[in-house]
């Protein structure tokens, strides 16, 4: 039960952003293109530098190491990069729980085996989330998660990330494009404009 | 066997050669006869300078003069191994990076082939500490500057990759850990294949001038093995040093990649 909340996050085009999400919340991110949706993601993931502070329920982002912090808060780019031969390579070593996630994405335990030049755009990016998931994530940071899915798939995904957002109590912020999509799922949503969060009525 | 002594005339007409060359490459349009003639003049005035300095360092062994020597060497080393970087680290790094781990591998393998293997007394004796400086520097500078370049150049085109795996919680030498092998490998290729077929496609340069001013094949050859020794384990170490300071240095303190800190062509 790990609650999110960023605490004046700040870098080249952002004012301080200052946002808490209480855990299993579900918070959307929009904003035209360029507006810094994903440079705030990658700042709270800690990959760009930044200055401000993130808290994990009271555990405080500078107080542990950064490899650490961002396993237990996942970052999913909206674009996906692999760096080994075969999907299972990616995977951590301990992956409980991974067939009941490939299943709900509609794969079998096979797919671990296939090799990552032969996946197809869609396959990578739900394979991407099946990566990040099996880190079991305290806090997810979704950055288009959909935008490559076809409207099967893309249900798949939004109850995965539902059922994982409700059984680790984890919160989500998720940068989504589409308006039908913050409205069919819910929760507080925002946008961002010259570089501040106003909500989104 | 006698030193045949070479006269201006002699070089002169070698050098026929080259003025032949550049006519060939402004007849057939390849746009290289200035470089190709500027280069001539630079060896020769470089050359002939250093002629001259070696013959006044040889008749004293006075170490200031000579660690003066050895430092100017060293810089215009470090500045090559800068200028052959296609992505070079802004400020003082692309500099530094390469001089200090030539310093450091360079100068610690010459003083033990000097004072363990050669035992030359004193170990700075001019006559043997410069060229074997100079063949050292030279080899080390080519295994380190395309080693960092291959390191700068992999981690732009992988960052996605470098980033991913960042984000999968991994550290920052796990992220980079193929690219820096690779980049190892390519800095140590030239001078194993270069061991490897010494002697069988060519006799490497130092032996062929030392055969031809007069000295002993077999003595020759010994000279050679020792200095491609000592040159493989100068150029390993230098290209080690290099790749482990490049890559800490393409990342901060929170583990981020700073591809920032590399300069755009």
């Amino acid at each position: 039960m790990t609650a999110l909340r960023i605490d004046g996050i700040r870098h080249r085009v952002l004012s301080p952003v200052d946002l808490t999400l209480i855990p299993g919340e579900q918070v959307f991110l929009s904003g035209p293109s360029g507006s810094g949706k994903s440079l705030l993601l990658r700042a709270i993931a800690d990959l760009d530098p930044n200055e401000g502070e993130v808290w994990l329920g009271d555990e405080a982002r500078s107080s542990m190491p950064a490899p650490l912090w961002r396993r237990r808060v996942g970052l999913l780019p909206a674009e996906s990069f692999w760096w080994a031969e075969t999907v299972g390579e990616h995977l951590p070593e301990n992956t409980r729980g991974i067939t009941d996630v490939l299943e709900r994405l509609g794969f079998d335990a096979g797919v671990l085996g296939w090799s990552i030049s032969r996946l197809s755009t869609g396959e990578r990016q739900r394979l991407a989330l099946v990566r990040l998931l099996a880190q079991r994530p305290e806090a997810l940071l979704l950055d288009e998660a959909t935008a490559n899915l076809d409207p099967a798939n893309r249900d798949c995904v939004e109850s995965l990330i539902a059922h994982y957002r409700e059984t680790a109590s984890a919160s989500v912020l998720w940068v989504s494009h589409d308006p039908e999509q913050r409205q069919r799922l819910g929760g507080r949503s925002y946008r961002i404009r010259d570089g501040r969060l106003e909500p989104e009525s | 066997m006698t030193l045949i002594h070479l006269t201006p005339w002699d070089l002169a007409l070698a050098a026929a050669l080259v003025l032949l060359l550049a006519g060939m490459s402004w007849w057939l349009r390849l746009g290289v006869e200035r470089r190709i003639l500027i280069a001539a003049v630079r060896s020769t005035i470089q050359l002939m300078l250093v002629g001259l300095v070696l013959k006044i360092l040889f008749n004293q062994t006075h170490p200031a003069l000579i660690g003066l020597m050895s430092m100017v060497m060293l810089s215009a080393a470090g500045f090559e191994v800068m200028q052959r970087q296609k992505r070079r680290y802004r400020g003082i790094w692309s500099y530094g990076i390469g001089a200090f781990s030539m310093f450091l591998s360079s100068f610690t393998v010459i003083f033990l082939a000097l004072t363990v293997v050669i035992r030359v007394d004193p170990w700075y004796e001019p006559q043997y500490l410069i060229p074997l400086l100079g063949m050292m520097l030279g080899n080390t500078m080519n295994g380190v500057a395309i080693a960092l370049d291959s390191l700068t150049r992999q981690a732009w085109e992988a960052r996605g990759q470098i980033e991913a795996r960042l984000l999968a919680g991994g550290n920052w030498e796990q992220a980079i850990e193929e690219i820096r092998r690779d980049a190892l490998r390519s800095g140590l290729i030239p001078i194993v294949n270069a061991m490897g077929t010494a002697g069988l496609v060519s006799l490497p340069g130092m032996m062929t001038g030392q055969i031809l001013a007069g000295g002993p094949p077999l003595e020759a050859a010994k000279y050679q093995l020792l200095i491609m020794f000592l040159l493989s384990g100068g150029t390993g170490l230098g290209s080690v040093a290099a790749v482990w300071l490049g890559s800490k240095r393409l990342f901060d303190r929170r583990e981020r990649l700073r591809l920032d800190r590399l300069r755009i062509p």
